[in-house]
């Protein structure tokens, strides 16, 4: 659905030149959660904002529903970008319009009938919960109100993809959540594809499908969640499943990812989670092993069902080893639930050879 | 002279200055507005960049506001007569006024219209707004408070610009105070004239805020 390839844009002052995009390539599939995570700083704004000709890009091409934004003329770009909603971190609401005047402004520039525009604007307050407030003023809302009334207008237009730039980041966790579910609902029901920004891991945990870390301009990682658990040494992946570890009984997380051994396992088909969302290929796998003096430390990552199951009480029991859980954590991700714990286990690998041989066996591998 | 008579002259004095700043006010609302939008609109990284176009009008724009009013009454006359056939009377008087005040309402509305927060605007084009509809429906829109705020001012300033006007023969309270108060030492006629003149600037700021207030949802 969004194509960006080769994308690259510099901003020019008289002293100096800032290479906000360097070169990034990326692919949004129909109805794909994309999150786009990174410093503050590293490109992200103007990438989004350079997906709907905010922003011109200086080299690469944007397609978006199959036509390249980069060679339209201006009263074709504008059709197109009626096509493509946009969420802003700062709300960007029409001051002088009340709630219901905000929402109507986008089906007003899309030409759309008064009579149509009247009861769309009912249908689209009453989706983001604020059917209530239709005549209040922005000013008079909160700032989770007024991001609410952001995706609403976002989404008047009927657009095929969403463009949201840390449409959370100003809220309250409870706030966010509730913006979060909304989204994942939109995106379920109407097949909406979303390209976000965000800096909060909570973010892609919850709805993204795939996500990439930019820096200075760049993409340092990138792919779909599942791919990304699999993925030795994913920064991604480690922040998406910090194992919680303090300087007590823990080895650098590091040296034991790196030193690890890691291997894939099939994927294995998963019905669904329990928020009921189907996954297509969930139970991938991933761990890594490395000796330390009489104890054999293992990073485990397991994902789809498997996370559910006692997989380590499992161990305990069936090889009599005495597993110590040096840190972990068990996350519900939008394509699928996941856990990821760093094990201690008495003796050299040699020593613990089947019971690493079990784990791979039970969609872990060391 | 009687308190009738002063009365007499100042309900006339009054009407001559409200005729002449109505219709000022009115000149000036059009085309003050089309060139403060035009600054802004053809500024660099504007809707519709155009330097050229720019560098002039904010060129003749500064002319127009360097030029103390009573040297611009007297430097416009050629033109004056040209228009009006007349140098002489309230009409006369409009055509100073008009572009006296037009550079001043000008800087105004371009100072309003950028206080329109960039990503609003940013907003509008993401949603495929035409520039039409961004400069009435956004930038003219959102900065209406502002613009009528900006509007008050510049009449109260037409009420004192036409006071001058009055001294070279535009009639109104300004030539009752100069040809009554100054020269013949009617005090009474002068007070009357002050009085008058406070309660009209008064009455238009009132109205003014009221408006604002009104418009205003920040
Ligand atoms: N209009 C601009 N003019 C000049 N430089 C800019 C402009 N916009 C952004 N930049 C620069 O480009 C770089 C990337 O900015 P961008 O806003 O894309 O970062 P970001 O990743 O969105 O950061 P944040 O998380 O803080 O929003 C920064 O160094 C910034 O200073
Ligand atoms: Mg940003």
């Amino acid at each position: 659905m969004i194509e960006i390839s080769g994308l690259r844009k510099t901003y020019r002052s008289r002293k100096r030149a800032v290479v906000a995009v360097d070169g990034v390539d990326l692919s949004v599939g129909e109805g794909e959660v994309y999150g786009v995570l990174g410093q503050s700083g590293a490109g992200k704004s103007t990438l989004l904002r350079c997906v709907n000709m905010l922003e011109r890009p200086d080299e690469g091409t944007v397609t978006v529903d199959g036509r390249d934004l980069t060679k339209l003329r201006r009263g074709d770009l504008r059709i197109a970008r009626q096509g493509i909603g946009m969420i802003h971190q700062h709300f960007a609401l029409l001051s002088s319009r009340t709630v219901a005047g905000n929402v109507a402004f986008a089906l007003e520039v899309t030409g759309t009938p008064r009579a149509e525009r009247r009861t769309r604007v009912a249908e689209l307050l009453e989706l983001v919960g604020l059917g209530e407030r239709a005549d209040a003023y922005p000013a008079q809302l909160s700032g989770g109100q007024k991001q609410r009334v952001g995706i609403a207008r976002a989404l008047a237009a009927r657009p095929k993809v969403l463009l949201s730039d840390e449409a959370t980041s100003a809220l309250d966790p409870e706030t966010t959540e509730s913006i979060l579910r909304l989204l994942l609902d939109l995106n379920k029901r109407l097949g909406l594809t979303v390209l976000l920004i965000t800096h909060e891991m909570t973010v892609v945990k919850r709805i993204c499908t795939s996500a990439a870390v930019m820096r200075d301009g760049r993409f340092v990682e990138s792919g779909t969640i599942t791919d990304l658990l699999k993925r030795p040494g994913s920064e991604l992946a480690r922040d998406l499943f910090p194992l919680g570890l303090r300087d007590t009984g823990g080895t650098p997380e590091t040296a034991a990812v790196g030193d690890g051994v890691a291997a894939d396992k099939d994927g294995r088909s998963v019905a669904g989670d329990k928020d009921g969302r189907s996954v297509a290929g969930g139970g991938d796998g991933r761990s890594a092993a490395s000796d330390r003096t009489g104890e054999t430390i293992v990073d485990i990552t397991v994902s789809g069902a498997d996370a559910d199951e006692p997989i380590i009480a499992d161990l305990a029991r069936q090889f009599g080893v005495d597993v110590r859980i040096l840190g972990g954590s068990v996350e519900t991700l939008a394509t699928t639930r996941a856990g990821r714990w760093r094990l201690a286990l008495p003796g050299t690998r040699d020593d613990n050879a089947a019971a690493l041989d079990y784990l791979r066996k039970r969609g872990v591998t060391a | 002279m009687t308190w009738s008579e002063v009365f007499e002259l100042l309900e006339v004095g009054l009407q001559e200055t409200a005729w002449m700043v109505l219709v000022s006010t009115l000149l000036t609302l059009v085309g003050g507005l089309l060139v403060g939008v035009l600054l802004v609109l053809t500024d660099k990284g504007g809707l519709l960049p155009l330097r050229p176009l720019n560098a002039v009008l904010g060129l003749i724009v500064n002319v127009g506001r360097s030029l103390p009013f009573i040297i611009l009454l007297v430097a416009v006359i050629p033109f004056t007569r040209a228009i009006v056939g007349t140098t002489i009377g309230t009409d006369a008087a409009i055509v100073p006024l008009t572009i006296g005040a037009i550079p001043f309402f000008a800087r105004i509305v371009e100072s309003a219209l950028r206080e329109v927060p960039a990503d609003v605007v940013a907003a509008a084009t993401a949603m495929g707004a035409t520039r039409t509809q961004i400069v009435g429906k956004v930038l003219l829109r959102e900065s209406l408070p502002g613009l009528v705020a900006g509007l008050t001012i510049t009449v109260i300033a037409l009420v004192g610009y036409s006071a001058m006007a009055g001294v070279v023969g535009g009639g109104g309270l300004g030539d009752l105070a100069i040809r009554y108060g100054y020269q013949r030492f009617e005090t009474d006629m002068m007070i009357a004239t002050v009085v008058a003149l406070i309660v009209f600037v008064q009455l238009v700021q009132m109205v003014g805020d009221l408006l604002v207030r009104r418009l205003s949802h920040r």
